[in-house]
């Protein structure tokens, strides 16, 4: 079975008056039909840009180099702005972060629903509403009848958000990019919203592509992670290999860096250790070198990593592939 | 540390049944946090857990006057820190400062770093302002940054630097107790473990205490000696951090938990069984009972009636639930597979 979604050698550049700027530098990965994929990393590493240049939304001054995004086959990096709005809302769509400024305020729920379905999938005014009303009882929101005539402030952040993913999913998409979709909300609605995730995703076979910090939802929900850093993709690989053993030093890095929580006899000991730390901060666009962009950071950094081109992704086991030259032990995780 | 040593470290802080309440526009009353008391220890940290709504930021603001109390006593070294005016409340202030979230916010956009900072020195110590430069110098590298950064403006810093001119700011008065509300919410990862351990070595250091507000619960284990969860601005749970997380008691707390357990088998048990539905409702005009009955799978007829009090479950571990010790407890007896080394 071909991927639905196929991300080949892509490569972002952020036009200046002094030259062209790297952004993401040949990112490459799939995605099957009904799976899902982690991109990891902090601000800055060019998550959100691949995500914007999947949905043909790069902002002014950023433009798509090289490289092909293969959406069911067909390249929708050299597809026309025509053809891409006739795709995005409907074989492919997007749930962004702050659901209050994602949402229209002087429109109700139900018309911003409804819009998606009657312009790509023609149907009249009143299926679109069955339609609109019955995505809304999907995603689980109480008394759906009278939300739907609800405008947006009259809504919770986590109502918000799942009338988003109704908005998202209302013509069935093939690919939903859900970009950090639970930033904003709390922890108990956080862990409701990708539960929903999940079962709609069963249910309708949509391939989805999750950014986000939460590494508890990348483990519960994604068969696949891709760890980027200053644009590029470090370690790529199975959720569960990349999670119990990290190979790349920043992998490695970021997972120990976030305090896990410990519960039962474990908790009554003493105080923890302090945080692992990763020194320094992501190199800003136009002071990435060619060599290992994270090197600086790095404990395990030699001269090499400085001097030489940073190393392509380099297979290490079935699926895993890491960037690195000096990737960590596996029996060190 | 046991019960006894913490008993025996003296309060800095103690707030006894702190109300912040607000009117709406149609005359009905939002009760913000509603009969709030807490105290905390010297040297130590206290978080307040809870999800947003839930009254622990007002609760932060009421405590340093940034919102009016509608009742209740905060007391700072035996004074009612509520009831100070003049000099002697520019006195009071000096001991407990405060860190937001938004480190992009607090910080004045057309002020130079080392003017920021020394701006408490100025205006709660009456230092001059040759005095007050000298001590920011000093200041700065505590923090982690260079004395130079003080002539840079806050868009020259990065968030995580930003937020560690907020802390030397905070630091300037040398306080007893530092207020930091979701103070490292708005951070990487990479950066939050930063300011976490900088935090930490602060405390160990100059013995300073934390009130830590924040929705991570990893957070909030990692760096607090005590915990209370808020629900509805009410504290419905509240106790060492050790023992709250051996043996939680409140169904809520669990909820809490079981939405941020490491991934692994127990996730999903958890998960299936405490974890609470919906959302909180409005804290308009609240319940009359307990105000966690509504999404509550335990709730009696009860609890939807009568609001329970606090009850000890342990050494300064206090419960709000009539069901406590009743209900079955969730068994953390599996360990959570370890997946993040």
């Amino acid at each position: 079975m071909s991927p639905i979604l196929s991300v080949r050698d892509l490569t972002v550049m952020l036009k200046r008056p002094s030259g062209p700027v790297p952004v993401l530098e040949r990112l490459s990965f799939d995605l099957d039909r009904g799976r899902t994929i982690a991109l990891v990393g902090e601000s800055g590493c060019g998550k959100s840009m691949t995500a914007l240049a999947i949905m043909g939304l790069l902002p002014d001054g950023f433009v798509l180099e090289s490289g092909a995004i293969l959406l069911d086959g067909e390249d929708v990096a050299k597809a026309p702005p025509a053809r891409l709005r006739a795709l995005r809302g409907n074989a492919m769509s997007m749930i962004f972060q702050e659901p209050m400024t994602a949402l229209n305020p002087v429109f109700t729920v139900g018309d911003q629903i409804c819009e998606a379905l009657r312009l790509h999938q023609g149907l009249g005014r009143r299926a679109a509403m069955e339609r609109a009303l019955a995505m809304l009882k999907a995603v689980q929101i109480p008394a759906a009848e009278q939300r739907l005539h609800a405008y947006p402030h009259a809504l919770s952040g986590g109502m918000r958000q799942r009338v988003m993913i109704a908005m998202a999913l209302a013509c069935r998409p093939k690919l939903l990019i859900a970009d950090e979709p639970t930033t904003a909300l709390d922890v108990t609605v956080q862990a409701q919203v990708f539960d929903l995730l999940k079962d709609l995703q069963q249910e309708m076979e949509t391939a989805i592509l999750l950014i986000t910090h939460d590494l508890g939802a990348v483990a519960d929900i994604t068969e696949t992670v891709a760890v980027l850093y200053a644009g590029r993709c470090v370690e790529q690989g199975p959720t569960l290999e990349v999670m119990g053993a990290p190979r790349h030093p920043y992998t490695r890095g970021l997972w120990a860096c976030s305090p896990h929580l410990t519960l039962g006899a474990a908790a009554a000991a003493a105080a923890p250790d302090p945080l692992q730390e990763i020194p320094g901060l992501v190199p800003p666009l136009g002071q990435r070198p060619a060599s290992c962009a994270f090197a600086p950071r790095c404990a395990r950094a030699t001269a090499v990593c400085t001097h030489e081109v940073q190393p392509p992704l380099g297979v290490i086991s079935p699926d895993h592939a890491v960037s690195c030259r000096h990737p960590e032990e596996r029996a060190a995780a | 540390m046991t019960a006894t040593d913490s008993d025996r470290r003296r309060p800095v802080l103690q707030v006894n049944d702190l109300t912040v309440h607000f009117p709406t526009a149609g005359g009905r009353v939002v009760h913000a946090v509603d009969g709030v008391s807490f105290e905390v220890q010297e040297g130590r940290s206290l978080g307040i857990v809870g999800e947003s709504g839930s009254g622990k930021s007002t609760t932060a603001q009421g405590v340093m006057r940034l919102v009016p109390a509608t009742a209740g006593q905060v007391v700072l070294q035996d004074e009612d820190f509520l009831a100070l005016r003049g000099r002697r409340l520019r006195q009071a202030r000096r001991r407990i400062q405060m860190v937001f979230q938004d480190p992009f916010a607090s910080l004045d956009p057309r002020r130079q770093a080392g003017d920021l900072v020394a701006e408490p020195l100025r205006l709660l110590e009456g230092l001059s302002r040759r005095a007050a430069a000298e001590r920011v110098a000093q200041l700065l590298p505590s923090v982690g940054l260079p004395p130079e950064a003080a002539f840079l403006y806050p868009h020259q810093f990065s968030g995580g630097q930003r937020q560690r001119l907020c802390i030397a700011r905070a630091l300037a008065t040398e306080p007893d107790l530092i207020v930091c509300d979701e103070a490292v919410s708005a951070l990487d990862v990479a950066i939050q473990a930063q300011i976490l351990n900088l935090l930490r070595r602060l405390q160990q250091e100059r013995g300073i205490a934390y009130i830590f507000i924040s929705h991570d619960l990893g957070v909030v284990q990692h760096l607090c000696d005590e915990i209370a969860v808020m629900y509805l601005g009410q504290i419905i749970e509240q106790g060492p951090t050790a023992s709250f997380f051996t043996a939680p008691r409140h169904p809520y707390s669990w909820s809490l938990i079981s939405a941020a357990v490491p991934a692994g088998a127990m996730r999903e048990r958890l998960k299936a069984r405490y974890l609470v539905r919906g959302e909180p409702p409005s804290p308009i005009d609240p319940p009359k009972g307990c105000r966690f009955a509504g999404r509550c799978a335990f709730a009696l007829d009860r609890c939807r009636a009568e609001a329970p009090l606090p009850g000890a479950v342990g050494p300064r571990h206090f419960v709000s639930c009539h069901r406590a010790g009743e209900i079955e407890a969730p068994d953390f007896s599996v360990p959570p597979a370890t997946l993040c080394a």
